[in-house]
């Protein structure tokens, strides 16, 4: 154990830090970028879910259903393989963030669908009675009121999100995951690497696990 | 021609890659369900030490991604690549179901302790006999989502070049070049998770209405 963990490796890793921390912004970057798409589309398609139209609903469905029935790996490396093919070049921290955001897209919009089914059907009828459009009555009454069980789950997805963009190093993303497992597979130095990169994930996330425990703590109380 | 991928051998050769994680899958399921139930019980009892390294492991695995346990498991043991998948995968996975086990135990009503202590039952006997039969009933539903995380999470394995479906996969679109080949090689691939996790999607939902009544 100590020689996977030997000093001369911990020196060949702090000299090379400036690798590992591009890779940290990569991680983030695509992260943030992938949780914005993710909650646009969380809303669009959450909206969808319990939309008057069964067309719209249906729509919902396939949506969520295919995407949360296969893996994430399998979509991003189609999309890494697809898009050339497609004659449509993005770099492939964009390939990321479409991927994992698409991902998460359809676990957010199941997070907005059922916090909006738990809101009673009266709010959005009442609103309407009194002259809301639907957009608006929606808007304005019933997502205002879905907030309370829809933020803390929406944490919990941002957790997933952070953590599932380590998909990108299985198509040579750059990000923090694909640094630390080209750097090590390159010089055999696994402990070391695998440990820093294990801290920096864990404390991303469980800052971000703690904060959204007081979501949920403030949601029940107030 | 598409028609090319869809030769016997071609699908044979899926069908490899499928049962290797049916091998993951299963394997993992199995382990952490019982490693996870073990993980739950020891935090809900609060059982000296052993509840608090359950608290520990959890609030430490769920917050790694899945991948770096794949990494980890299969460069620094010295188990054989299946064994090495199925280990990560049940590490991971045992965490989460040790929370969902948790929750199961949490929504029993107190009276029923109470109602099997007044009957002369030790702890043992409250728990295997009144406490979880009742619970899993709850946590069944959560429990298969997660299998189908399992199945889902098991295609990280090929980045450590273990060929299970994903890989096969990958490996024939090495083969390929044509777009339509690749789509047909990754629809193919996509709709064989799919069928598999919808499946256990529709007994999650099944199981769930069951228990209702």
């Amino acid at each position: 154990m100590a020689e996977v963990f030997a000093d001369y490796k911990w020196a060949a890793l702090f000299d090379d830090r400036g690798i590992f921390l591009e890779g940290l912004v990569t991680t983030l970057e695509v992260a943030v970028f992938a949780l914005i798409l993710a909650l646009v589309l969380g809303v669009i398609f959450g909206i969808a879910g319990v939309f008057p139209k069964t067309w719209v609903r249906i729509i919902n469905r396939i949506y969520v259903e295919f995407f949360q029935n296969t893996p994430l790996v399998i979509q991003a490396i189609f999309l890494y393989h697809a898009l050339p093919h497609l004659h449509i070049m993005i770099p492939v921290t964009a390939i990321g963030i479409l991927g994992v955001g698409i991902y998460s897209g359809a676990y957010m919009s199941e997070v907005f669908r059922s916090g909006i089914n738990a809101v009673p059907r009266g709010q959005l009828e009442s609103g309407l009675s009194q002259g809301f459009g639907y957009w608006q009555a929606m808007w304005h009454i019933v997502l205002p009121q879905a907030r309370r069980t829809i933020l803390p789950a929406l944490g919990n997805q941002a957790i997933a999100i952070v953590k599932n963009t380590s998909v990108l190093a299985m198509i040579a993303g750059g990000d923090l995951m694909y640094v630390s497992d080209s750097w090590s597979g390159m010089n055999m130095y696994y402990g070391p690497a695998y440990l820093t990169t294990g801290i920096i994930y864990w404390v991303i996330c469980f800052t971000m696990t703690k904060y959204v425990k007081r979501l949920e703590q403030k949601g029940a109380v107030g | 021609m598409i028609s090319d991928v869809f030769q016997s051998y071609n699908i044979l050769f899926l069908l490899e890659g499928l049962k290797i994680t049916l091998e993951i899958g299963v394997g993992s399921i199995i382990c952490s369900v019982i490693f996870g139930t073990v993980l739950g019980v020891s935090c809900h009892l609060k059982i000296p030490v052993l509840g608090q390294i359950s608290t520990i492991y959890i609030d430490i695995i769920r917050n790694l991604p899945c991948l770096l346990l794949v990494l980890v498991v299969r460069f620094l043991t010295p188990l054989p690549p299946v064994w090495s998948g199925i280990a990560a995968m049940s590490i991971f996975t045992a965490a989460t179901m040790a929370e969902v086990v948790r929750g199961g135990l949490n929504a029993i009503p107190k009276g029923q302790y109470e109602a099997a202590h007044s009957q002369g039952m030790n702890h043992y006997q409250i728990m295997r006999y009144i406490v979880l039969p009742q619970a899993y009933r709850n946590i069944i539903p959560p429990m298969m989502s997660e299998f189908t995380t399992i199945i889902k999470d098991s295609s990280f394995v090929w980045a450590v070049g273990t060929e299970e479906l994903t890989g096969k996969g990958m490996i024939l679109i090495g083969k390929y070049s044509e777009t339509g080949q690749l789509f047909a090689i990754f629809g193919t691939v996509a709709l064989i998770y799919f069928i598999l996790n919808y499946s256990l999607s529709l007994l999650a939902r099944w199981e769930y209405r069951r228990l209702r009544v």
